[in-house]
């Protein structure tokens, strides 16, 4: 084990972790706006106790995507010095745009959102949670740009030993960027929408709090369809762009070994890297390949034998990781489709309600896949076509400080996750507060002992 | 060169003001066990940091932010160089973060001891840790001709980085004692006061240390001695510190407060004032010093960064500001009732 492999297994490590948290925070920021807003224009009081029950999933869930973050940008400096101070000057300003733009607004008003329920006017504490959901989609923005430009890099110029900002315009125009922007946020918004129906078929299924989760469900339905339908074909347009700008990910996706003009697809496939071929392909689809990559049947794929082999990422994880996202892509619609028929009588149909808490793993499932397209398949560079990764790690750190820092990240993100994942159960499944008790917290009594604080709430 | 220097300001001035706002919020988790004899107490003291801790820890990554994009030579240098002890700040700001939202989530008193501790733990290491690491920046670190720290983690812990780390643990409880006395009421608002005030005294006995030996083991004052204007930079603390002991007499926190933000800051542009050009000095060569000449970014960049500041740091700085003042009450019974408090 050395420095390069242990720094990549810690940022892959601690990316995971941190991405876990941040796709329910961009849409379910969202959804509680929404649904606080529905409150402040119709003054029905069920919507502000949905928005202070999804507001709470909401916290717990992004207390962890807070902390987790900050550990991703130390370590570009920490881990991988050489990558910053050769890319810095194109790289660090999307970093600083986003904590100006983004982090500054998502934290503070957050916290207004929190503490101001009967310290702000009703519309004003809406806009607070507005405020946070634009911020959150805002930073997700800065930071895809950031990643955007590592999978393909634009307007810039290598001037001495650095790459430095050629055009501004060119690095918040990025085709590829913004296709990973749109991709991440359809993901994210899909996602959040499997977490609210997942969450209120499983109340709904055992008859609880019907109008509520009833409500609930009726938002998040139509919510989750639509984008569902939109990462259909906005997925194949980012595949498309891969085809275009990173031919040896495409190669890797399909696992694709000879160069060929009207490259069928193939249903199924078993790839054999060692050999370079694949063991089992069954089911082709004639020039369907060519086609989705470069709406061409006749159009020439490049295969991984035209690349030496270490420029070429790794095979097997990388197709697996895509087929996989892809059949979750397509699974995500249908089961959308099948909850906005039922969106105003989500009880009469048992089964889908059976079904919907068991949906919840898999948006997250497909986005940890799809980063692992997205990451692995870039490799071996930092940023394509432009910097090895194995050029890009800090020379003055010693292996036993990295292992130091990994294994104390393997524990505490262990803990801290297995902490939250509970937390969030918990409280999912204990429901909204009942009725009664929404607005009179200050007609608790309070105990020394603490305890009377929290069952107040139960 | 123009340029750069802004930059080098806007970036003293930044960690100054993450040091300002943050301090109080680490500074209250540090006096927890002095200062809350009970469940009460302590949430009151929770709740004095609730709305505002967040939004004040975004300033850490603004500034870790701005050192990759205006200067990417030195964030490469100093985030590598200073491996262990910004990864040990790390585990303890993520503990101190989570504590904040778990710990009334399970209706148990082991459950909230757990929390608790992480939270004093993640709020006085990072204190202690910012202190060694900015006395040791002030000093040089043995930076090698590759931008390399040839020194480990205990080569830190010399006398004049443990005396930076004392120095910011103090700042940042008086800090803490101060806001407490802002935002409580009671008992616990007395007993701040009271430890404001000792704390008062330490601080003033560690500075007058902290600059001594600063004059023994730093070139800092070099540019001092060149150039005697600067001395007045050194007023800020010296007045801050004073104006926050007479606020504190006539039990004026909230002046208290912000004279000892003052107090803060100044300690801090002293540092960086004397470390110009350089942002992060070797100690074994000045010409293997990550300096604004060798480390900054090109003028595209800095112009850029500088217009996206010099429009949104000021329009952060007017909502953070109205923050401060809306939510600046005191934590009352009916406070620690309402169901969404810490």
């Amino acid at each position: 084990m050395d420095v390069l492999l242990l720094s990549r297994l810690q940022f892959a490590f601690t990316t995971f972790v941190h991405f876990i948290f941040v796709p329910l925070t961009l849409g379910l920021s969202l959804l509680v706006a929404y649904m606080e807003n529905r409150y402040v224009r119709t003054g029905d009081a069920e919507y502000k106790r949905m928005a202070k029950f999804w507001g709470k999933l909401f916290l717990i869930n992004f207390a962890l995507g807070v902390v987790t973050g900050i550990a991703l940008e130390f370590q570009f400096g920490t881990n991988w010095s050489r990558y910053s101070s050769y890319v810095g000057d194109v790289f660090g300003s999307l970093l600083a745009i986003e904590a100006t733009l983004a982090f500054f607004l998502e934290s503070t008003f957050l916290a207004v959102w929190i503490f101001g329920w009967k310290r702000l006017s009703p519309k004003l504490h809406n806009v607070s949670i507005w405020l946070v959901a634009l911020a959150a989609n805002l930073s997700a923005f800065w930071i895809l740009m950031a990643n955007g430009w590592m999978q393909n890099p634009v307007g810039y110029a290598i001037r001495g030993e650095r790459a430095e900002l050629a055009s501004f315009t060119a690095l918040v125009t990025n085709p590829f960027a913004w296709q990973q922007f749109i991709h991440t946020l359809c993901a994210a918004y899909i996602l959040s929408g499997f977490f609210v129906m997942g969450i209120s078929a499983w109340h709904l299924a055992r008859g609880r709090q019907v109008s509520f989760f009833r409500k609930s469900f009726r938002i998040a339905a139509p919510f989750t369809l639509v984008f569902a339908l939109v990462m259909v074909v906005q997925g194949h347009m980012h595949g498309a762009e891969v085809a275009r700008t990173q031919p040896t990910k495409l190669a890797a996706m399909e696992s694709l070994w000879e160069t060929r003009t009207r490259a069928p697809q193939f249903l199924f496939l078993i790839p054999d890297p060692a050999n370079e071929r694949n063991r089992l392909e069954l089911l082709p689809i004639p020039g369907a390949l060519s086609l989705l990559a470069f709406h061409s049947m006749d159009a020439e794929v490049q295969g991984l034998k035209d690349f030496a082999p270490q420029d070429r990422p790794p095979v097997m994880l990388t197709f697996i990781s895509f087929r996989t996202m892809v059949a979750l892509g397509f699974l995500f619609p249908l089961v959308a489709a099948w909850a906005w028929v039922r969106r105003t009588d989500p009880e009469r149909s048992p089964l889908m309600l059976r079904l919907l808490p068991w949906m919840i793993p898999l948006p997250y499932l497909a986005i940890q896949l799809g980063w692992i397209v997205a990451e692995l398949g870039r490799q071996p560079w930092i940023v394509y076509g432009m910097m090895r990764t194995e050029e890009a790690f800090s020379p003055g750190i010693a292996t036993g400080q990295v292992v130091f820092s990994l294994v104390l990240f393997a524990l505490i993100y262990t803990l801290l996750v297995a902490v939250d994942i509970f937390l969030l159960a918990h409280h999912g499944r204990k429901g909204p507060e009942e009725r009664h008790d929404v607005d009179d917290g200050s007609a608790t009594a309070t105990q020394p002992g603490g305890a009377g604080f929290t069952t107040a709430t139960a | 060169m123009m340029l750069e220097t802004i930059w080098f300001v806007l970036w003293g001035v930044l960690w100054a003001v993450y040091f300002a706002l943050d301090g109080y919020d680490l500074g209250l988790g540090t006096l927890m066990p002095l200062l809350a004899k009970n469940e009460t107490e302590r949430r009151v003291m929770y709740n004095a940091a609730g709305p505002f801790w967040d939004g004040n820890q975004v300033w850490l990554i603004t500034a870790g932010g701005v050192t990759f994009a205006a200067f990417p030579g030195t964030y490469a240098a100093l985030f590598s160089g200073l491996y262990t002890a910004l990864m040990l700040l790390l585990f303890a700001l993520i503990l101190r973060g989570v504590s904040f939202e778990f710990r009334r989530k399970v209706d148990s008193a082991a459950w909230r001891r757990v929390w608790d501790t992480c939270h004093v733990l993640g709020s006085f290491l990072p204190a202690l840790l910012l202190g060694v690491a900015f006395a040791n920046i002030f000093k040089g670190i043995p930076l090698n001709a590759q931008a390399i720290n040839e020194g480990t983690l205990l080569d830190l812990l010399n006398p004049y980085g443990l005396a930076g780390g004392v120095l910011f643990v103090l700042m940042f409880a008086l800090h803490g004692a101060l806001w407490l006395g802002v935002k409580a009421q009671g008992e616990i608002a007395r007993r701040a006061a009271r430890a404001a005030a000792g704390l008062w005294l330490a601080l003033v006995v560690m500075m007058t240390l902290f600059l001594a030996l600063t004059a023994y083991y730093t070139r800092l004052f070099d540019n001092y001695l060149a150039d005697p204007v600067l001395f007045v930079v050194l007023l800020l603390p010296v007045a801050g510190l004073l104006q926050a002991r007479r606020a504190l007499a006539q039990e004026k926190m909230g002046h208290a407060w912000a004279a000892s933000a003052v107090a803060i800051i100044g300690v801090t542009l002293f540092g960086v004032t004397g470390m110009f050009p350089a942002l992060l000095p070797s100690s074994i060569d000045p010409a293997f010093s990550m300096t604004i000449a060798n480390s900054a970014s090109s003028p595209k960049t800095l112009t850029i960064m500088l217009g996206v500041a010099l429009v949104f740091v000021p329009i952060v700085i007017a909502y953070q500001a109205w923050v401060h003042v809306t939510f600046s009450y005191k934590v009352t019974e009916a406070d620690l009732a309402y169901e969404e408090a810490y």
